[in-house]
């Protein structure tokens, strides 16, 4: 079919040539101000000036980044996990028809969809739970969650029976039938909800916030936030940067908080291109859901 | 025959077995907290146990009265972003059905990747990202600076009077990719003849897509604007929160925030656990009134 380029057609691409770069050149400008010679930095637009890695090697030698970054890694990876491993099963038990009340079951997990006790009822729950300064928060209270478990579960009901009825007539039990046939079957569905839950985890300061005062447990979202917020960490950055007078390059507190937001955005940018697939995979299922 | 059955009774209470542990899970930390809404009965006060506080009765609930100067303003905020919000709905919409004009699949993909990375980013980044380009160190005034303005430099983070349309603004940036799958999607599944037949007639693309695409595109507009519509009183906290500053306040604060501040920041945690109490049952209400609605204008519910 051949087709010619139309005024409709200039427009449109302009168009969405410009909302590409409202989209994209935030990330990027953050990019090339963190690789400038900070004190030229406040001259780059397209490009970078000066290049410098001086402002990433001040960052990770003050020990509360490598920290941070390191408790960010281990809730990702460990919620994640956690999270992956108890919706998947809870979602295989939920489409078992014979389970005694189901139906009830399945509601009770729903509920909790719409029923949000709010903030200070949150908190102090939590707080009696010993979860106040303890890493534990990051991962255990978002081990299932319920939209997880519908998107999971539809899909494991537009799986062919007949593999399972076989391995039961064999005599496998329901643990043996999830891990060895029914888990390997949801790699997909599996894939999308650990990229969800990774994110959310990635992204998650919250929790740190109301409950974790301990400065070993703070993570890089928390960590950029107090940086960009509080005069007296960059005053203590510059400080230490003073005392470094003999590199010659100086470094700013707004080089430093550019150079946090790069590596805090660093793991998204680099999964994201290549996974992107899998989160519109996602968001079709709960649209089909609906 | 007869120990088969016996087994599948068996299975039956085994599987129900096997989903108590989730069940405890879920309860300790999704239905526990909300026993917590009995602290708005009571004046909560700090290291004492629930009968040691005083019992006041409705006093937390009568608050919202003499509050209600404070309130009210809360409330403007929050329907005001809201509102707003659901003017903006169409926007996602209109850039489905754009991009599916857009007839090279490679530029195609690079717009879809681009334009909803923002969506999954934190908000923390997304104001450390506004910092850089609109603070006063920022891009922009450094811009400025470079040629030769002598003009002082407002940042628009503490301009009082366009707070709710740059938080506006920031909030499609987050989202229009990301909203725009679920019509690309919708778009995708229109039946091709449609296309085909309309074409014989001689209509124009821009007619097409007036007289087709965007009458197929009707329900789903109209199941996720109900959705929108019953999560009027929740725009979130994270948001609210991180481009709070004082120059900004009368304007910025929303109802999540406000729970936050009387409960976090004054300290009065009766109180905050009512207005979280009261924010939760008007939620449920307006959802459920939203599918109502939806049953009986499309014979769909929508949740």
């Amino acid at each position: 079919m051949k087709k010619k380029f139309s005024v409709f057609d200039v427009i449109n691409y302009t168009l969405f040539a410009l909302i590409v770069i409202v989209c994209i050149y935030p990330f990027y400008y953050v990019i090339i101000y963190s690789i400038s010679n900070p004190e030229l930095a406040s001259q780059a637009v397209l490009l970078p000036k000066g290049f410098t890695l001086q402002t990433y090697k001040t960052i990770f030698s003050l020990n509360n980044i490598l920290g941070a970054f390191g408790i960010s890694v281990a809730r990702t990876v460990l919620g994640t996990g956690l999270t992956v491993i108890c919706t998947t099963f809870l979602a295989f038990l939920m489409t078992k028809q014979e389970m005694f009340a189901r139906k009830y079951v399945y509601r009770f997990f729903m509920i909790t969809m719409y029923l949000n006790a709010g903030l200070i009822p949150w908190y102090l729950t939590m707080r009696a739970y010993g979860l106040k300064d303890n890493f534990l928060l990051y991962i255990i209270p978002s081990a299932i969650s319920a939209y997880y478990m519908i998107l999971i579960k539809t899909y494991m009901e537009s799986l062919p029976m007949s593999l399972e009825e076989s391995a039961r007539i064999d005599g496998a039990g329901y643990f043996r039938v999830f891990c060895s046939i029914i888990f390997p079957l949801c790699k997909p569905i599996v894939a999308t909800i650990a990229i969800y839950a990774a994110v959310a985890q990635w992204n998650n300061w919250t929790d740190n916030y109301f409950l974790v005062n301990e400065e070993n447990l703070q993570t890089l979202q928390m960590i950029l936030y107090n940086y960009i917020n509080q005069a007296q960490n960059v005053a203590n950055v510059s400080a230490q940067t003073l005392s470094d007078a003999a590199t010659a390059v100086k470094v700013t507190p707004m080089a430093i908080k550019m150079c946090i937001t790069v590596i805090a955005t660093a793991p998204i940018m680099c999964v994201y291109p290549f996974l992107q697939k899998h989160f519109v995979k996602g968001i079709m299922m709960g649209a089909v859901k609906g | 025959m007869g120990k088969r059955k016996m087994g599948k009774i068996k299975a039956k209470y085994r599987l129900f077995l096997m989903a108590v542990p989730f069940i405890i899970f879920v309860f300790a930390f999704s239905y526990v907290p909300l026993f917590g809404w009995i602290y708005g009965l009571f004046d909560y006060k700090p290291g004492l146990s629930l009968s040691e506080m005083d019992f006041v009765g409705l006093k937390n609930f009568a608050k919202i009265i003499t509050d209600w100067s404070d309130l009210s303003r809360v409330l403007r905020n929050t329907l005001v972003m809201s509102g707003l919000g659901l003017l903006a709905a169409p926007i996602p919409m209109f850039f489905a059905i754009l991009l599916n004009e857009i007839r090279r699949p490679l530029f195609k993909k690079f717009v879809q990747t681009t334009t909803t990375l923002p969506y999954f980013i934190s908000w923390i980044i997304v104001f450390s990202l506004s910092f850089a380009i609109f603070s006063n160190d920022g891009l922009i005034s450094n811009i400025l600076k470079l040629m030769g303005s002598s003009e002082t430099f407002t940042s628009i983070l503490g301009k009082n009077n366009a707070v709710w349309i740059f938080q506006w603004f920031l909030g499609i940036w987050k989202s229009v990719g990301w909203n725009g799958i679920i019509y690309i999607a919708a778009i995708a599944g229109i039946d091709a003849e449609l296309y085909e037949a309309g074409r014989v007639d001689g209509a124009n693309r821009i007619q097409l897509i007036k007289n087709i695409t965007i009458p197929s595109l009707y329900p789903t507009f109209f199941v996720l604007l109900l959705l929108s519509i019953s999560n009027i009183l929740n725009n979130g906290f994270e948001q609210y929160f991180v481009f709070f500053n004082p120059l900004v306040a009368d304007k910025i604060e929303v109802l999540d925030y406000y729970v936050y501040k009387v409960g976090i920041l004054i300290n009065d945690y009766s109180y905050s656990t009512v207005l979280g109490m009261l924010k939760t049952i008007l939620s449920i209400v307006l959802l459920f009134s939203a599918n109502k609605l939806s049953k009986k204008l499309r014979g769909e519910s929508i949740v």
